[in-house]
């Protein structure tokens, strides 16, 4: 029973119970079959519409022959970047426009996974070896009145040949990290990629900044913003794909950046954004998929309890950050009542101590303010991050059995097709057969490449989204430890720094007589 | 201890082994001549059955080992008796014990039933085993500080000798009927209206001696100052509490996330025992900063109640110099005028000397019981933080290491 007021030492460290060689941190259980091969990203057109669905995104490398079915300029200066030499990840060689699709039919996914000196190159290099560092900092308002905006310095520090130099900065305001995101969005999402998504927007905040409130609370929410914006780079670069992208690159380097106009909260696109994420719900739930891969489900699943434990957890959180600002406050209140205590007290030396008191308190409750900031900097908004990461990674999911869909509908239109075409067969309208027998011939053929099309897209995606999986979940138990053991840190200060002020408070109660 | 929440709730406190809230007024129950304790209590829906514990040598009392029942509307009976008794006016009378108060651990049991579907099951476990302590921590609260009121009255050379505290002690029937009685007699709520209206009075009266004359400064400031600081020592340890059920939360549904993952089931070990430490550090601060407080300003409370008596006698002994006055002009019933002039000087004498004395032993029992506390409540601050930091370093090394 818990008993409040006895002096007993607490049960000392109930973890110590671990198993010799048990893991606190095992790795997920996909580890054999996801080791990331290498991939090669090649997004070389700069209209950034992104490369259809029959992408370039070869990364078997025993297939060196991908689909050549889009229009890919060799000689863009990009290009030249990603092929360069030097401790950027291994690149598989980019497949010359030409080439003969070599049939996957009947391809099994065990092919997918196999080990390639690519891969081990991949795995050394991608690893520990990942130097890139980005900062945001410097908010600075720009404009008055409703105009106005706040610019970010993007700081960049890395030794990736990818980038022209190693260290550089420019200047970034909000719209143009959504603009970033949204391209990315649109390039990557639909064919397997977790794409990190951006910090959100905010009317309530982002107006009192403009308004030009000077207080606390729009200091906060900068801050708050600034915190956000430099974790959503460097989830983006951490990736291997996305740091390849020439829209990051261009974020990074360029001084000079096109206005991203449609990501405004309340504009035309906007709307449209809403309205097509709704359809996109309602879809949705009326596909049923023959899911032919328990991993998938598997995977849904336990992204499911995740998603609803970590919103749980954050509201936890949140409550903890909140509780923590009211005894920050309320221990402040405490000591200047405590000093006036004092004050009115005529007992020499206890009047002294309580003075002495109200002064602890009041550090005490700086210490307060400042751990309710570490709980929320560190583990709040870790947690919120990681809602919002579970929402594109659901999202990916989702493509993914749009792609099916879209399969499926191909090859019913085939069978159809097929069908039609046999019953020509039994047409007595001779002068119209050889004509109606041409266009359909013709029809089927096309719709067989695209099934088999649809299909490739479909094992794409499929694979994809496995190597995607399990990257983020070993960056998922990496970032939390990461964090956690930082948190802890500060916890640790906070109590340590708890022990001087009292061990300090401690003679002067015991010289009060 | 057993302890079921529900109707009955009966446990045995044994309050020798919990002595921190009685840390609050000291050299209580020293004298073997007459050592009373409440070594049980009983909750039988709202109401506490305090038993009452006396042991005696004492030939003034029937036996010289017996309990009685007492519930805690014969303590207000027995503070007031008290308080009403003329011979008393220049003691300071110890505070009444407050009432019972469970209000805010069965809100919360209430809300925690409302809210039952929301929380897993070990959550719901937890939270309910924290309600639990809660109560029973309200509960040896009431328990001591109505121990607490008996003891000063035992420790004192006057009112141990009370025959209404005898009563109270010994008495083996149930008191009610006393107490309706006493309750026609002086009209409880009369004298509180009466109070305030001195409390003008006091301020008001021209004093002739230094010593009071700082008192009342004094106390009439402490008083509200010490009234501040409770309230706000009392919000502390509130959030304190909250942060610890907050603690609860997250190591549930930590727990829950380590049945899909590995990883968060040794950070559920760490923060249940950041829960227990911070617990800990919110009834520690409660019982050794709030309570003492709390304590005290009830007690200066009373110090002022004697004020507030000697200002009467004193607004009186005036009158009766008036009304003399007044005889001598007119030449009429100026022995009785006499009489009750000197009658008035004398009362006021009387609680001038007494007083005093009462007012200087109650400084130093104040000083006393704050150093005692303060280093108390520095130790045990010192103590939490330091198995906090052994809990977190030894969880940070693990995690490393990994």
């Amino acid at each position: 029973m818990a008993d409040t007021a006895r002096d007993a030492p607490p049960e000392q460290t109930d973890f110590h119970e671990l198993e010799d060689g048990e893991e606190l941190f095992p790795e997920p259980a996909t580890t054999q079959e996801s080791q990331p091969a290498s991939l090669a990203a090649e997004d070389i057109s700069t209209n950034s519409n992104g490369p259809k669905q029959d992408s370039l995104f070869d990364d078997d490398p025993e297939d060196l022959f991908a689909e050549a079915t889009e229009e890919v300029s060799l000689d863009s200066p990009e290009r030249d970047v990603l092929l360069s030499d030097g401790p950027s990840p291994a690149i598989t060689p980019i497949t010359p426009p030409t080439s003969v699709i070599t049939p996957r039919i009947g391809h099994t996914h065990d092919d997918m996974f196999t080990h390639s000196s690519f891969d081990e190159i991949e795995e050394e290099e991608g690893g520990d070896s990942f130097d890139i560092h980005i900062s945001v900092s410097d908010p600075e308002k720009v404009g008055d009145g409703m105009n106005a905006y706040m610019a970010y310095k993007v700081t960049t520090k890395t030794s990736i040949s990818l980038f022209k130099r190693n260290e550089f900065a420019v200047k970034r305001r909000f719209s143009d990290f959504l603009g970033l995101h949204s391209k990315l969005a649109s390039k990557y999402l639909h064919i397997g990629y977790i794409v990190p998504p951006a910090p959100e927007k905010s009317i309530v905040g982002m107006t009192k900044v403009k308004v030009g409130k000077e207080d606390q609370s729009s200091n906060e929410f900068v801050e708050k913003r600034r915190s956000a914006l430099e974790r959503y780079l460097m989830r983006t670069v951490k990736h291997p794909i996305l740091l390849k992208d020439p829209d990051v690159l261009q974020f990074l380097e360029s001084s000079e950046l096109p206005r991203a106009v449609s990501t405004q909260a309340l504009s035309s696109a906007g709307l449209l954004r809403m309205v097509n994420k709704a359809a996109d719900a309602v879809n949705k739930m009326t596909i049923k998929m023959n899911e032919s891969d328990a991993w998938f489900e598997e995977k849904q699943q336990h992204f499911e309890n995740l998603d609803v434990q970590l919103r749980k957890l954050h509201t936890s959180v949140e409550s903890l950050v909140c509780h923590r600002k009211e005894l920050s406050v309320n221990t402040a209140q405490f000591a200047k009542s405590a000093a006036m205590l004092g004050n009115s007290e005529d007992h020499t030396a206890l009047s002294r101590a309580l003075s002495q008191l109200a002064e602890v308190e009041e550090k005490i409750d700086q210490l307060h303010q400042d751990q309710a900031n570490a709980d929320f900097y560190l583990f709040s908004e870790l947690l919120g991050d990681y809602v919002r990461l579970l929402t594109a990674v659901k999202g990916v999911f989702d493509h993914r059995m749009k792609t099916w869909q879209k399969w499926q509908d191909s090859q019913m239109l085939l069978q159809k097709k097929r069908e039609a075409e046999a019953k020509l067969q039994f047409t007595n309208k001779p002068d119209k057969l050889q004509q109606a027998k041409d266009e359909i011939k013709e029809e089927i053929e096309e719709l067989e490449g695209k099934v088999q099309q649809g299909e490739r897209d479909f094992e794409q995606i499929s694979k994809t989204i496995r190597k995607e999986v399990s990257r983020f979940e070993k960056e998922r138990v990496k970032d939390f430890k990461t964090i956690i053991i930082k948190y802890l840190e500060s916890l640790v200060q906070t109590q340590q720094q708890l022990i001087k002020y009292w061990e300090a408070f401690l003679p002067e109660a015991k010289a009060i007589s | 201890e057993r302890m079921c929440i529900g109707r009955h709730i009966r446990f045995s406190v044994d309050t020798s082994r919990f002595p921190n809230l009685r840390s609050v007024s000291v050299d209580l129950n020293h004298d073997a001549s007459l050592l009373i304790d409440i070594p049980d209590a009983l909750c039988e829906r709202d109401k506490v059955k305090f038993t009452v514990h006396t042991k005696t040598t004492l030939s003034s009392f029937q036996k010289p080992d017996f309990s009685v029942p007492r519930q805690h509307e014969d303590f207000i009976w027995l503070h007031d008796t008290l308080v009403e008794t003329e011979d008393y006016a220049g003691l300071i009378i110890p505070p009444a014990p407050p009432k019972p108060d469970f209000d805010s651990p069965r809100d919360k049991m209430h809300k925690l039933g409302e809210g039952e579907a929301t929380m897993t099951k070990e959550e719901y476990t937890k939270m309910k085993q924290e309600l639990e302590a809660e109560y029973l921590a309200v509960f040896k609260k009431t328990v001591q500080v109505h121990e607490i009121f008996l003891q000063r009255l035992s420790s004192h050379p006057v009112l141990s000798k009370d025959r209404n505290f005898q009563i109270f002690l010994e008495y083996d029937q149930d008191l009610s009927v006393r107490r309706k009685n006493a309750k026609e007699m002086f009209g409880g709520f009369f004298k509180n209206m009466v109070k305030s209206a001195d409390e003008v009075l006091i301020s008001g009266v021209k004093e002739v001696d230094d010593f009071f004359e700082q008192e009342k400064t004094f106390l009439l400031d402490y008083y509200s100052k010490i009234k501040d600081s409770t309230a706000k020592a009392e919000k502390m340890t509130r959030a304190h509490k909250n942060i610890a059920d907050d603690y609860i939360h997250i190591s549930a549904t930590l727990n829950s996330l380590a049945a899909d993952d590995m990883t968060a089931n040794k950070n559920l070990n760490i923060i249940l025992s950041l829960q227990k430490v911070e617990g800990r550090v919110a009834s520690d601060q409660d019982l050794k900063l709030t309570e003492l407080l709390r304590y005290y300003m009830r007690d200066i409370q009373a110090a002022k109640d004697l004020l507030y008596r000697r200002a009467r006698a004193l607004a009186d002994y005036e009158n009766s110099n008036k009304a003399l006055d007044k005889a001598r002009l007119k030449s009429k019933d100026i022995p009785q005028a006499e009489e009750h002039q000197r009658q008035c000087l004398q009362k006021f004498d009387k609680l001038s000397e007494s007083g005093k004395k009462e007012l200087t032993s109650f400084k130093g029992r104040r000083v006393v019981a704050f150093r005692k506390n303060f280093i108390e409540m520095a130790e045990l601050e010192i103590k939490h933080a330091k198995n906090s930091v052994a809990l977190l370093q030894g969880c940070i090394e693990l995690l490393k290491s990994n």
